[in-house]
């Protein structure tokens, strides 16, 4: 007799529209396997009654409708068991009842099925950009995934975070392209195609722009001029926080998204890079007043959402709504949906889209320890996973270096971004803020205990110009998404090189090439986290749209012939990625470092043509900063110099004297066109200085 | 209600279950019970699946589990004539990596 076959609770205990059941338990929320049986659990705090309606795949009417018995009901949390499902052709949805007064914040509606919030599954949007049936009452539908997949010994990689070098990527984007040359094109299997190049790069991270169950539909129009069909492409609007986006699978016509995406998760493991995700909880799907009811707001829309006192929607996020973060079931949610992702998919990492908005008060009021971030600072099974806050809103708060951290989260840091952009461009007055942002950003993370690690540096992201048009465009072009270029960022920081946009003059395209370079280095020599934006290393454009969210076109996906022409660019990438990962001077992960007791060098120091003497004037516009440290066995040691000349004339340079145990030897000079990047790195530079040119960097180490 | 069929034959020293039909979660069940009245003491064992035109998820964790419950107890189990649209979905989901694998029945004999 095995344990299971004798307990009670294997048996109904009544019969409800025809299905046996039994009282659910009320936890853990969503649907769970009982044993022959399915448990239902749900949470409404103002519903009435609650209904579990049930679909055979597909079909648009439900085959079964069963009213959960009040005496079923514990506290808020409306629970049963149903036996004798077939999981696999199973869909579901609930009706809740109770009061719909706008004035109140309550929108309850029977006539509406709502998805379970804590869907593991959501069938609706199988195929990508496959016309959906506009008049299904009920279009997105949730299902009950087994979650049994075979790990092996996966678990997450914890690389520390001041070795990761992260690339940030869209699934679909990323592949698509016939130039990609995989079999599975636009998916999760796609992707993982792709592993020997990720692993050619040297990149340890990935990062999905996000990968959460989301209707490319939502908000899709034709472009007014020329036609083209508009999609939510990007996906930063969540119908579900608990399942994957089907049509990101090669099988998700099949239902199989779960297993598609842990395989990826696996195989990338396997490779040594950890998988980061763009998670998307400042807001959802529903939109305001006039957007649809899905789920949220039918469950409980004055607990799910920040509401007015007159009953409107809160837009801190700018997309219709915000998601009431600070509210205890919410916080739960978001707890929950993170720890799912950590434990069930081996997820290694988070980065939180308009972050600003989890610290805010149910009425939007910034908080000083907004409950949120600390439960997710501090939760046992978060404890290893990566915390990236994209520190601002779109409400207008900016917490970049004020973030609520709790010694845990660390950042997008935005000024990184704009003060190296402007710098490059020649911009004067900016050498001060280089040092601090070279160094990890001590002006904003040190007083508050937070280390170098603590600013992911980027110069660029999906939101915003690619590399190479950073490089060709003063402006954004964002006719392509048909709203006549109103849309997108206007502060880019950006320099055409001398002419806007496509050009066959080859000094213009010469030049491009080398600023490129030039801010490549300075990111990959820069203290804090790198991350590359997907393409970037083989110059990848958007002709110049700097917000391409609604296009799934060749503008928005990466185009691998690009690869084979600026195959310059990649081995010049890799060459940066190689010497941050053979210098762990680069690597410090503490702002009171001590420096190299070998080298008789401090951990970082600032100079000039002349050694520490560095040029802070307004007008200046060159830079050199030195990073070293000792080595495990403290008798070797590590340097790493920089010298940045974004002026338009060449400068000399006198380098900082090693003892005689060490010496200098050429990495980088994006000056010698020929020869960028040395092919033979280590071999002697036995001059005391050298000339850089203008609009160059330099780099030298031991 | 669709329903598998099966023969069992034996081909060089392999006891062979065939198996006819689409396995889905309505006829895992059938494909179950065949394994059981077969996997106790064959020693070296394939399934032919050569006509088996669709697999779902459910026919999948069916495989791997007769896959586990082969390797515990010491039987070698081979998968045979499994098509091409059947292999992706197994590839992409991580479940090709357990299996061994062979295109007909004559491909048995390089098994070791």
């Amino acid at each position: 007799m095995t344990y299971q076959s004798n307990r009670v609770d294997t048996h109904p205990t009544s019969t409800i529209s025809g299905f046996e059941v039994r009282p659910g338990k009320p936890l853990p929320f969503g649907v769970t396997p009982a044993l022959n049986g399915l448990n239902f659990s749900i949470f409404t705090s103002s519903g009435t009654s609650c209904t579990l309606v049930l679909f055979r795949l597909g079909e648009i009417k439900p085959y079964a409708e069963i009213q959960i018995p009040e005496s079923f009901r514990v506290g808020n949390v409306y629970s049963i068991v149903v036996f004798g499902l077939d999981i696999e052709n199973l869909e579901y949805g609930y009706r809740i009842d109770g009061p719909n007064d706008f004035a109140s914040g309550n929108a309850f509606d029977q006539s509406k099925i709502l998805m379970d919030p804590y869907a593991r599954l959501i069938s609706g949007r199988d195929t990508w950009a496959s016309d959906p049936d506009w008049n299904n009452p009920f279009p997105y539908r949730s299902r009950v995934p087994l979650d049994d997949f075979d790990w092996g010994d996966d678990k997450q990689l914890e690389i520390p975070s001041q070795d990761l070098i992260v690339y940030e990527l869209h699934v679909r984007g990323y592949t698509i392209s016939n130039t990609s040359e995989v079999k599975y094109a636009g998916t999760y299997a796609g992707l993982v195609q792709k592993i020997p190049y990720f692993k050619s790069l040297g990149i340890n991270a990935i990062e999905l722009m996000p990968i959460f169950e989301y209707d490319e539909y939502e908000n899709s129009r034709d472009h007014p001029e020329t036609g083209e069909k508009l999609y939510n492409f990007w996906g930063y609007s969540t119908l579900g926080f608990f399942a994957p986006k089907a049509a990101f699978a090669s099988t998700g016509h099949l239902g199989m998204q779960v297993d598609e995406f842990k395989q990826l998760v696996k195989s990338f493991h396997a490779a040594g890079i950890e998988v980061i995700l763009d998670v998307v909880f400042n807001h959802t799907a529903e939109g305001n007043e006039q957007g649809p009811v899905l789920s949220f707001k039918g469950l409980d829309n004055k607990v799910y959402y920040m509401l007015t006192p007159e009953g409107y929607y809160f837009n801190f996020s700018g997309t219709g709504n915000t998601l009431n973060c600070n509210n205890p079931i919410v916080r739960n949610l978001v707890l929950d949906c993170l720890r799912y992702w950590v434990a069930e998919y081996h997820i290694d990492g988070f980065r939180f889209d308009l972050a600003a908005i989890l610290g805010r008060d149910p009425l939007g009021y910034p908080l000083s320890n907004p409950p949120l971030l600390e439960s997710l600072a501090f939760d046992p099974i978060l404890s290893k996973a990566k915390l990236i806050a994209e520190a601002w809103d779109a409400g207008g708060l900016y917490q970049v270096g004020t973030f609520p951290a709790f010694g845990r989260w660390g950042e997008w840091n935005g000024k990184y971004r704009d003060c190296v952009r402007r710098f490059l461009k020649g911009d004067q007055g900016m050498v001060g803020e280089l040092a601090q942002r070279v160094q990890g950003s001590p002006d904003l993370y040190e007083s508050s205990g937070r280390s170098p690690a603590t600013s992911v540096n980027f110069i660029t992201c999906h939101d915003g110009f690619t590399l190479h048009d950073l490089v060709s465009y003063n402006d954004k072009h964002n006719e392509a998404n048909g709203e006549y270029n109103r849309d997108g960022g206007d502060d880019n920081y950006s320099w055409n090189c001398g002419e806007e946009g496509y050009t066959c003059d080859e000094g213009i395209l010469q030049f491009r090439l080398r600023q490129m370079q030039n801010v490549l280095t300075i990111l990959f020599m820069s203290r804090g986290v790198p991350m590359l934006l997907m393409g970037d290393e083989f110059a990848r454009t958007q002709s110049g749209n700097n917000n391409a969210y609604c296009l799934d076109s060749p503008v928005s996906w990466v185009d691998w012939s690009l690869l084979e022409n600026n195959k310059h660019l990649f081995d010049f990438t890799k060459a940066l990625i190689s010497i941050r990962n053979n210098h762990p001077s680069l690597r410090v992960n503490s702002f009171s470092a001590s420096g190299s007791n070998v080298l008789g060098l401090s951990s970082s120091s600032f100079h000039g043509s002349s050694p520490y003497q560095p040029d802070w004037s307004d007008s200046s516009k060159q830079l050199a900063w030195m990073f070293s440290c000792d080595l495990e066995d403290s008798s070797s040691a590590d340097a790493v110099y920089v010298f940045a000349n974004m002026s338009q004339f060449a400068s000399w340079c006198d380098l900082p004297q090693l003892p005689d145990s060490a010496t200098w030897s050429i990495a980088i000079n994006t000056g010698d066109r020929a020869s960028p990047f040395a092919r033979d790195p280590g071999s002697p530079f036995n001059s005391n200085g050298l000339l850089v040119g203008e609009h160059s960097v330099v780099v030298l180490t031991t | 209600m669709s329903s598998l069929s099966f023969s069992k034959t034996s081909h060089l020293d392999w006891s062979v279950l065939s198996v006819d039909g689409q396995i889905d979660s309505k006829t895992v069940g059938q494909f179950q019970d065949a394994l059981n009245q077969i996997s106790v003491d064959a020693l070296r064992l394939a399934i032919d699946l050569t006509k088996v035109t669709f697999m779902s998820s459910a026919g999948l964790r069916a495989l791997l589990v007769i896959h586990n419950k082969a390797s515990a107890q010491g039987t070698t189990l081979s998968f045979v004539g499994i098509n091409d649209d059947i292999q992706d979905v197994m590839r992409v989901t991580g479940f090709l990596e357990h299996f061994t694998l062979v295109s007909t029945l004559d491909d048995l004999a390089v098994v070791t």
